[in-house]
Parts: structure tokens; C-alpha cells; sequence
């Protein structure tokens, strides 16, 4: 047995909204699967992981709280994988702008005034595309793989908050924790409804989504970062440069990132510590690819992967699985959706070897008449 | 045994599992597929080899179960990339994130066990010449087996006939494919030696390196393992080279910092990251030298037409 594909003639419609629903499926079973293996009912354990953090109104607002980050990080990505930029230090670009916006808070920390937040949040994203403009100006001027130096970039991101938090930024009255001040009042994002905990961060993300479709489908700038993204060179002919595209894109989603990351330091933490996000930044592919990189799928994507950190948290509670099945859950995701994408491009037909084996001997028969005669 | 000997030491220490992965990605790019999972399959490595050793007692068996994990974790990424032609970048990315998910939760009851930690061994009378003697001669299977590796793959990349098909399936997967040459066969067959590397990679880390096993224990090594390639510009003796030159940074930061050197450890730790990105530029800028070397068809897709 043996698996071939056959270029499909046109991009299959059917299989571009089916795929990542039959990748969710086929997560769900070796979830399922692997529950068995450990030892647990798996019926009981899926309810527990999937359908228990959704009935209670808390966990619901958790849930928004973990969609804000990704959903605003994966928006920014969909744009830069689009253009054929593969920026993976979107972790590294959240730490930086969770830093650079936490500026005011933490360092005046008296002062109070409704400027305080749009500050905040400015400078978040400015603080996230600075960061992202390193490996964007690297690649541009010198041709470095951007792959890399953007990966390179997340642990120094992280090392350096490290730095801040235990060394110059460290809570003078906070008896030695590695944490800053708690933030005042006035730098703390809003909830959206009273009694819950989910923040104003989730409407940035809507809206940013929202924009961003709309960018993308209706606007010049749209077209470009298609275009170059599927042909540089058929770009360079439409007088676009791809040059400027890698600016825009790293700058689009180092912004994008930042601000996720300040909006989760001011809205869910209230402060900085050591550790700020559990690989967000790294999800957020995931989400972005679920997606299939449109913004409005996306928004869905991201609900979906910050349900598997709520239940990984919840099947630990209630069934004593270890919470890293989450992160599982989120690999063997990816993996499927990459691979269920192949349906779009090709048919695949499975072709027996004997039937290979026999095309293969065919040739051989012809010279078998000529010494006959 | 005299500073200097121990500062060597452990230069090459930290060396060693640099060399082991770069050297498997080298063979994998040069058949022109990118497998950017290096991370997810060494972490698979070292949890694998970890338990091993646990449960069997002898690291050797670790170091077996090591690269079989690594191996089976790049026939993953082969199926995808290979077979169901999917997108090499994200599909490396995914075997990195399935690894480290994978590793923590195998891992997890092996926190905080004393580990098995393969024994050194002295090559006789080679390991009593002074100096030199102890640093190359007196090391561990592991450390022979990284320099055996890269001259090997030298051997075979350059000097012989599989090796020449290698590397054309790596520049022109097209024209290979048309003269007969298995493309997809030498391929896999590529991707699973870099992925049994890797797991050797990881089994240093678990088993000489620091011999236990802590979560996400391969901290970034993966990533410049790939860096290396690139600054080897795909050639195996520069890659060892390049990855003593690194060994030395990131011990060479910790020595400063224990002799004094006012510097936090945080940015001491930041060295080996930013040496990669200092050496990525430095040989992107010289574009003969990538241009040359670097397989053609790196990346690209290939589906055999009928």
C-alpha cells in the first residue's frame, strides 16, 4: 500500500471549511485515546477537558481572558505568514511589550489620570514592534533568516524580564518576591462586565480582528501582502516591495503582540513577574493556522486552543491527568490541521505496491515478440 | 586536572549535543528538506533516554531509546512534509511543540531523580598523553560518536555516490527525480538519520550533560543546532568548528561570572542566543558563501509527477 496524491484542478471549497473541523475531530479521538492509555474513563475525561469549563459562568471569563492573547497575537501573525514572513518570536515580542508598557506603572507609580491606560497601551505595541523590527531590519538589509533570529530573540526577551523584575523593577516593599509594584487603579484595563474577570483586552482583540479581515479583503495594502506572499516576483511586477512588505508585517504583528502583552500584564496579572505568559506566543501559530489565517476564523481558532489551556487546568483538578496534556492537545492540533490542508491542494488515493510492481514489469514483455519472430 | 583543562572540558561538553543535532539537520537540508522540529525531537530524546536509563539501569539503553525517539519523531514530520507534501516551517514548528508537550508530561514523574550518567571512556594509552590526552581521549561514547559522525557524514557527503545523489536531490529534486533517483526514499531515509541525531543529542543532555531531567531541559539548543547549519554554511568541519566556538561562548560567560566579572547572570545566559543571531548576520552578509553552498531546493515542496 502505498499513498499518492493527484493535484487536485482547482482548490477544493469543500475542504477548506471542512479541514480544520476534521483536524479538531481527529485531535478529539486521540485525545481520547490517550485518556484510555492512561487509564481514565475517556468519556468522563473529555467532559471534564471540553465541556465542563463552558457550563460555569467563572470559567467563561477565563476563557475570554486566554482567547484576548491569542486572538490579538495570531490576527497579527495571519498578516505576516500571509506575506511570507515567518516571524515565531511572537512569545519574545508579548514579553517586550508587556515591558515597554508597563513603564508608566511601574515607574511612576503614583500617578493617577485616565491618560495612564492609552499610554499604556501605546506603548505596549510600540514596544513589540520595536522588538520585531530586529529581525525584520536583519533580514532586509544583510538576507538573515528571520526564522531564527526572531526565535533567538524570545529568550532574551524572557531573560531580560527576568533581569527587571529581580533586579531594578523589583517591589521595594514586596519582601523579596521577584514581582514589581501592583499596579495602581488607574493602570488596570477595565472589566467589560461587573463581576467578572474578563477585560477590555478581548474587544481590542475583536476589533483588531475585525479591522484586519476588512484589511485584508477589501483594501490595496490586503492585495499586497497576498500578492508577495504567494510570488515575490510576480509582486516586484505590481511595483510592491517586498522589502517594505517584511518591515510591515513584523512591525504589524510585533504591535499586534505587544499589546497583547500589555493588555495582559494591566487586565488579567496587575503587575510583572518572572513568567507572564504560558508560550502564548507559541500557541498563537497554532491558533493563526486553525484559522487557516483569516482573522474572523481566527477569533474562533483562539476560543478553541484557550479552552484546551482551561481544560488541561480543570482534568488536572477533577480527573489528576497532568495539566502538559494541554500542550499535546495543542501539537497533535497543529499537526492534523497541516495535514488535513493537504485535502484542499491534492485527491489522495492509496494504490496497492502489486499494482506498481506490475507497471513496472510491463515494458519488460515488449521485447519478448521481436526474438519470437 | 588544571583550570584550563577543566574550562576545555567542558567547552567541548557543551559543545557535543550541538554538534550531534547540527550534524543530522546538515544531512536533512542537504537533501533539500528544512525540518525545523530539532528542538521537539532532541527534548524527545532526552526524555526518552532518560527514562530509559531509569527503568533498565544501564545508559546505554537510554541512549538506544533516545534515538529511536528522535527517530520516530522525525518520521512524523516526514509523513507530513514528504508524503502529504504539507508545509515544512509549520510542520517543524508543530513537532517542536508536540515534543516539548510530550516530553513534560513523560517526564514528569522522573523530576528530581538522581540520573544514570554514562561513564567515560579512556581510549588506553592515547587518554595518558598529557593535557590533549584527558580532553580528547578520556570522554564518553557520546562525545566520540559526534566526531565519528561529522567525519563520517564528510566522508559520505563528498566522497561517495549515495552522497552525490544526496546532495543533487537537495539542489534539483526535479531533474534528480527525472534521472531516476528515489527522491521521497532518500529522503526519508535523510530525515530519520537527522532525527536519530537529535535524540542522541538530547540523550547527552539527559545522561552526561547535566544527568537528570528537567522540563524543557534543551532551553533553545535545537534552534542554534539549525543556526549552525547555516553558519557552516552546509559544510561538516566548519560545523564543528562552529559549534566548539559556541561551546566556548556560553562556558566562557559562566567562567567570567564565577571570576567576579560584575555581570547578572541573566545577560551571561543571554550570550549563546545572541552569539547566534551576531554570527547568523555576520554570515548572511557574505552572499557567495550562502549562495554556494546552500541546496537549492531547501524548503520547496515536491510531489512526483506521473
Amino acid at each position: 500500500m502505498r499513498i499518492e496524491l493527484e493535484k487536485r484542478p482547482e482548490r477544493s471549497k469543500l475542504f477548506s471549511i471542512l479541514s480544520p473541523f476534521i483536524a479538531l475531530g481527529l485531535t478529539l479521538i486521540v485525545g481520547a485515546v490517550l485518556f484510555l492509555a492512561l487509564g481514565k474513563n475517556p468519556a468522563e475525561a473529555m467532559f471534564y477537558f471540553f465541556i465542563d469549563p463552558l457550563l460555569v459562568g467563572w470559567s467563561l471569563h477565563e476563557l475570554a481572558i486566554k482567547a484576548t492573547p491569542l486572538i490579538l497575537i495570531a490576527v497579527g501573525l495571519s498578516v505576516c505568514f500571509r506575506s511570507n514572513n515567518w516571524n515565531i518570536g511572537a512569545e519574545g515580542q508579548f514579553v517586550m511589550g508587556a515591558i515597554a508598557g508597563s513603564i508608566i506603572p511601574v515607574m511612576f507609580h503614583g500617578w493617577e489620570s485616565p491618560l495612564v491606560l492609552p499610554l499604556m497601551m501605546i506603548s505596549g505595541a510600540i514596544g513589540g514592534a520595536l522588538y520585531a523590527t530586529i529581525p525584520a531590519l536583519l533580514k532586509a538589509r544583510f538576507n538573515t533568516n528571520e526564522i531564527l533570529t526572531s526565535l533567538m530573540l524570545v529568550y532574551v526577551a524572557q531573560l531580560f524580564l527576568d533581569w527587571l523584575v529581580r533586579g531594578p523593577w523589583r517591589n521595594p516593599e514586596g519582601f523579596n518576591f521577584p514581582e514589581t509594584r501592583n499596579f495602581n487603579a488607574s493602570a488596570i484595563l477595565p472589566e467589560i462586565l461587573d463581576g467578572g474577570r474578563a477585560h477590555w483586552g478581548l474587544i481590542f482583540a475583536i476589533v483588531a480582528a475585525l479591522a484586519t479581515w476588512f484589511m485584508m479583503r477589501s483594501t490595496l495594502k490586503g492585495f499586497e501582502i497576498s500578492v508577495l506572499g504567494q510570488s515575490a516576483r510576480a509582486g516586484r511586477f505590481a511595483g510592491f516591495s517586498a522589502t517594505k512588505m517584511v518591515f510591515f508585517a513584523f512591525l504589524f504583528s510585533g504591535a499586534m503582540a505587544g499589546l497583547a502583552g500589555i493588555a495582559e500584564v494591566s487586565g488579567a496579572i496587575g503587575q510583572l513577574r518572572p513568567v507572564i505568559s504560558p508560550g502564548y506566543g507559541f500557541t498563537a501559530i497554532i491558533v493563526a493556522f486553525l484559522g487557516r489565517l483569516n482573522p474572523l476564523g481566527i477569533v474562533a481558532a483562539g476560543l478553541v486552543l484557550a479552552l484546551t489551556y482551561l481544560g488541561g487546568e480543570a482534568a488536572q483538578i477533577s480527573i489528576g491527568v497532568s495539566d502538559k496534556v494541554a500542550r499535546l492537545f495543542q501539537g497533535a492540533l497543529l499537526f492534523f490541521v497541516l495535514a488535513c490542508d493537504t485535502l484542499i491542494h491534492y485527491r489522495i488515493r492509496l494504490r496497492s505496491t502489486a499494482k506498481v510492481a506490475n507497471v513496472a514489469a510491463a515494458p519488460v514483455q515488449s521485447p519478448a515478440p521481436v526474438e519470437a519472430r | 586536572m588544571g583550570f584550563y583543562e577543566a574550562v576545555l572540558i567542558s567547552v567541548m561538553t557543551a559543545a557535543t549535543p550541538l554538534v550531534l543535532a547540527a550534524i543530522g539537520e546538515l544531512v536533512v537540508e542537504r537533501s533539500g528538506v528544512l525540518n525545523l522540529g530539532v528542538e521537539g525531537m532532541m527534548i524527545m530524546g532526552a526524555v526518552c533516554a532518560f527514562a530509559g536509563a531509569q527503568i533498565s539501569g544501564s545508559p546505554f539503553i537510554g541512549v538506544l531509546c533516545g534515538m529511536i525517539a528522535g527517530g520516530a519523531f522525525s518520521l512524523l514530520f516526514g509523513f507530513l512534509t514528504l508524503t502529504l507534501v504539507a508545509n515544512q516551517v509549520a510542520t517543524g514548528l508543530a513537532l517542536t511543540i508536540l515534543g516539548l508537550g510530550l516530553s513534560g508530561m513523560i517526564g514528569e514523574s522522573f523530576i528530581g531523580l538522581p540520573g544514570v550518567r554514562l561513564p567515560v571512556l579512556d581510549i588506553p594509552f592515547l587518554s595518558d598523553i598529557p593535557v590533549i590526552g584527558r580532553i580528547v581521549f578520556g570522554q564518553d561514547l557520546l562525545f566520540y560518536a559526534s566526531i565519528g559522525l561529522v567525519i563520517g557524514v564528510a566522508w559520505f557527503l563528498f566522497r561517495t555516490r549515495a552522497g552525490l545523489r544526496l546532495r543533487a536531490i537537495g539542489d534539483n529534486h526535479g531533474s534528480a527525480h527525472a534521472l531516476g533517483v528515489s527522491v521521497i526514499r532518500v529522503r526519508y531515509l535523510a530525515v530519520l538519520f537527522g532525527g536519530v541525531c537529535s535524540g542522541l543529542a538530547g540523550a547527552h543532555l539527559s545522561l552526561v550533560y547535566t544527568p537528570q531531567w528537567v522540563e524543557n531541559m534543551s532551553a533553545g539548543r535545537g534552534w542554534i543546532a539549525l543556526a549552525l547549519v547555516v553558519f557552516a554554511s552546509w559544510r561538516p568541519l566548519r560545523l564543528l568548528a562552529g559549534a566548539y566556538l559556541f561551546g566556548a561562548v556560553s562556558i566562557g560567560g559562566l567562567h567570567a561570572q564565577a571570576l567576579g566579572v560584575g555581570i547578572p547572570s541573566q545577560f551571561v545566559s543571554m550570550l549563546p542566543y545572541l552569539a547566534t543571531i551576531v554570527v547568523l548576520v555576520l554570515i548572511s552578509m557574505d552572499r557567495r558563501l550562502t549562495l554556494i553552498n546552500r541546496p537549492a531546493s531547501l524548503g520547496q515542496p515536491f510531489v512526483p509527477e506521473r
